[in-house]
């Protein structure tokens, strides 16, 4: 206990880094569920109005390019990998091998948007974003939108959770750099990495949610 | 006084405004929740005012529904649900436990700027043109019908409720990983278990008030119809969702109020808490049962019986816990040395006034009788003898008890006992009549009603003169003991509890050395120096 009390990062108020790494993993983890109880309302919308209208919601999740979203969701996967390697470069002080992945996961999160923003371009031109402008086949019209709602509402929010995400992601990188991030104090790194595997876990519940309504009929 | 404290560390706009010292942001948040306190009770005055008479002749229908929703939205969100903990929590729970500070101070300071920012977003719409909606916000009033400033006054609700979150995960942080030596958890004072309970439903609701008011904004903005039949949404989900978080803050103002009141009971009657295990779980079953009652709200919203008649029962139970704590009070008083300070003034009028209040609970959890007094006054009665009889008795018994700690000087004990008495007094007289009133069917929410009313209403406003002197006095008296108060020394009370054995006002860091803690909570048996 008493060999870290004079390390630079330790916070006046805690006893030693253990105590202080203790904590802020434990913040971050009741972070995260505020944020399971955020996206929480979200699914449970979701859940009451696909069990209503399976059928207009059937019919515009077809609307979706499964392709596009197949690749995004591989490529937020890899993501996570590169972050739980960048995790273990810190934890065993590997400096330049934690900048590298810390990279590659930024890169990869960016990847991610931009898809998304092309995914975003043709919804737009398709006139699928609700409100006056709205076209879909007559019989679901009503309760199409409100998937399309739903989809840009959730999608949404995922992606500023990623946009935050790569701004961590960029002090992270700046403290590896300026050497901040040592062996001994490794947790930045390691409660950004419980944030970003939490933000790829939304994706792979949103992916299947949005992306592959009544697939396997046909 | 002691020589260096928390006070004269420091002086100038910077040491306050960039301070990290959980006492100061404390004492950020108190003036905040009073500016506030004293914002809504105005609105409250004009209120009371229109309903002197029967007719609406004082203000417009328009300006009235404007009047009574920022009035619940201002003391609701501004002040009751920051108040004992981020005043009272924020200055005590690192003190209670032996700690130099919250877990993360700049986070602390970080939600007493959010709470700012958000409270000047609502300030705002309040200013430009008001708000209607209710402090429900119940669509598709709020997103298709309502003119007003719907967006900045939602704005500030989501902005504020980041604050209470981060409040939360502060402080259950705090409780687990700050403790001294020796502070395990069935040591620490029972404040410390409500307002672990508190921060439960803090860091559970608040996230789901969040995206529900996204849900609106969105509907509002851009015409995502969640909630808009027109647009294939259902107005019944916006209740949902609104009563899952609003419900349980109810509970986030009052279990604070409730640790306040055990700290009271033990100090003022110089005994250990009865059943000090069972008022601690009943703070955790609280706030559990709390998350399961939401819909007891909506009996007359078209929800289905069976759901209603789950709802119901569940309700009923929450009164279990609540009433375990009411008898272990009391029987904690049971051959006690009790003394009449001010803070035991108000630990028993927040016991008889609270009784009345979850006892009315009780008429509201039955479906049938619910159905009959919904939507009238009965309801604004039952409610304010929570929010204000508990909630607000309890902060200004906690405020009265640790105000020496906080300032280091005493309030003139004579002034702040009438004050107490009149506070009572004008409480129960502008809220009972409003029993009577609901349950002739007075509804609430309309600027005029029929004359046969008028004499009950008639109490009620001036009850509400006497109530708002009252909540003045302190304002005064307190004040005034911060230059002229006679020195309090470290525990004017002869009270037990870490936050004694420290000078007051307590040094920044708390207390000279981490103290080890070898003695169960309220141990008055035994009395140290």
């Amino acid at each position: 206990m008493s060999d870290t009390a004079e390390h630079p990062a330790l916070a006046h108020h805690f006893d030693s880094l253990a105590q202080q790494r203790e904590a802020t993993t434990l913040g971050m983890w009741v972070f995260l569920v505020t944020e399971v109880l955020f996206f929480g309302g979200l699914f449970a919308t979701y859940a009451i109005y696909r069990s209503w209208y399976p059928e207009a919601f059937a019919a515009a999740s077809h609307e979706l390019d499964v392709t596009l979203g197949t690749i995004n969701t591989v490529v937020l996967i890899t993501s996570s990998l590169t972050m739980a390697l960048a995790v273990h470069a810190a934890q065993l002080g590997q400096r330049k091998l934690l900048m590298t992945f810390l990279i590659i996961t930024m890169i990869l999160g960016a990847a991610f948007l931009g898809i998304k923003s092309v995914e975003y371009y043709h919804k737009f031109a398709e006139h699928h974003v609700p409100g006056p402008g709205f076209v879909f086949e007559k019989e679901h019209i009503r309760h199409a939108q409100l998937f399309f709602s739903l989809y840009f509402v959730m999608t949404g929010l995922h992606a500023l959770h990623m946009i935050i995400g790569i701004g961590i992601m960029l002090v992270m990188l700046y403290w590896a750099w300026n050497g901040t991030i040592t062996k001994e104090y490794a947790s930045p790194i390691e409660i950004s990495g419980l944030y970003w595997h939490f933000v790829d876990i939304v994706w792979i519940f949103l992916f299947p949610l949005l992306y592959l309504i009544g697939r396997h009929a046909h | 006084m002691p020589p260096r404290h928390y006070l004269n560390n420091g002086y100038g706009v910077k040491s306050w405004l960039l301070t990290r010292d959980h006492k100061r942001i404390a004492l950020l948040y108190l003036a905040s929740v009073t500016f506030f306190f004293f914002l809504g009770g105005a609105m409250a005055v004009l209120i009371r005012l229109e309903l002197a008479t029967p007719a609406g002749d004082f203000v417009t229908d328009e300006t009235y529904n404007k009047l009574f929703t920022m009035h619940g939205v201002m003391m609701v969100f501004f002040f009751l649900i920051p108040a004992i903990p981020a005043v009272l929590g924020n200055f005590l729970v690192p003190l209670m436990i032996g700690a130099k500070d919250l877990a993360f101070p700049k986070l602390n300071l970080a939600s007493w700027y959010i709470y700012v920012i958000g409270a000047s977003f609502t300030t705002y719409s309040l200013v430009t043109g008001g708000l209607d909606t209710g402090w429900t916000f119940y669509t598709p009033f709020s997103t298709v019908a309502s003119n007003s400033n719907v967006i900045s006054a939602a704005l500030g609700i989501f902005i504020t409720g980041f604050s209470s979150i981060l409040t939360g995960l502060n402080f259950i942080v705090t409780t687990h990983r700050m403790r001294a030596p020796g502070m395990t958890w069935f040591r620490m004072p029972l404040f410390m278990w409500s307002m672990y309970a508190t921060s439960l439903i803090m860091v559970l609701g608040t996230p789901v008030i969040a995206i529900t008011i996204i849900l609106v904004a969105s509907e509002r903005l851009f015409h995502f119809g969640f909630f808009d039949p027109t647009l294939g949404g259902d107005p019944v989900l916006f209740q949902h969702l609104f009563w899952f978080y609003s419900h349980p803050a109810v509970y986030i103002m009052i279990l604070p109020a409730m640790g306040v009141i055990s700290e009271l009971v033990a100090a003022f009657c110089r005994k250990q808490v009865f059943g000090y295990k069972f008022v601690a779980f009943a703070s955790i079953g609280i706030a559990v049962l709390g998350f399961l009652v939401w819909g007891h709200h909506m009996f007359v919203a078209g929800i289905s019986v069976y759901a209603a008649l789950i709802f119901s029962i569940l309700s009923f139970l929450v009164a279990v816990p609540s009433a375990v704590k009411v008898f272990n009070w009391t029987a904690t008083m049971y051959k006690g040395s009790v003394s009449w300070q001010t803070p035991m003034l108000y630990a028993i009028g927040f016991i008889g006034l609270f009784t009345i209040g979850g006892l009315t609970g009780l008429f509201l959890a039955a479906v049938g009788l619910d159905v009959h007094v919904t939507d009238t006054y009965f309801i604004v009665a039952h409610f304010h003898y929570i929010m204000v009889g508990g909630t607000i008795m309890g902060y200004l018994g906690g405020l009265h008890y640790w105000w020496p700690k906080i300032s280091g000087r005493l309030y003139n004990e004579y002034l702040a006992k009438i004050a107490a008495a009149i506070i009572f007094f004008g409480f129960n007289l502008t809220f009972f009549p409003q029993f009577i009133l609901g349950y002739l069917g007075m509804p609430r929410r309309y600027h005029a009603y029929p004359p046969e009313f008028q004499v009950l209403n008639v109490l009620s406003s001036a009850g509400a003169s006497i109530l708002g002197v009252g909540y003045l006095l302190p304002m005064i008296y307190l004040t005034y003991s911060l230059r002229y108060g006679k020195i309090a020394g470290s525990n004017p009370w002869n009270a037990v509890g870490l936050e004694w054995n420290t000078t007051s006002p307590p040094p920044t860091e708390n207390f000279a050395e981490t103290p080890v803690v070898t003695w169960e909570a309220y141990d008055y048996s035994a009395p140290r120096a």
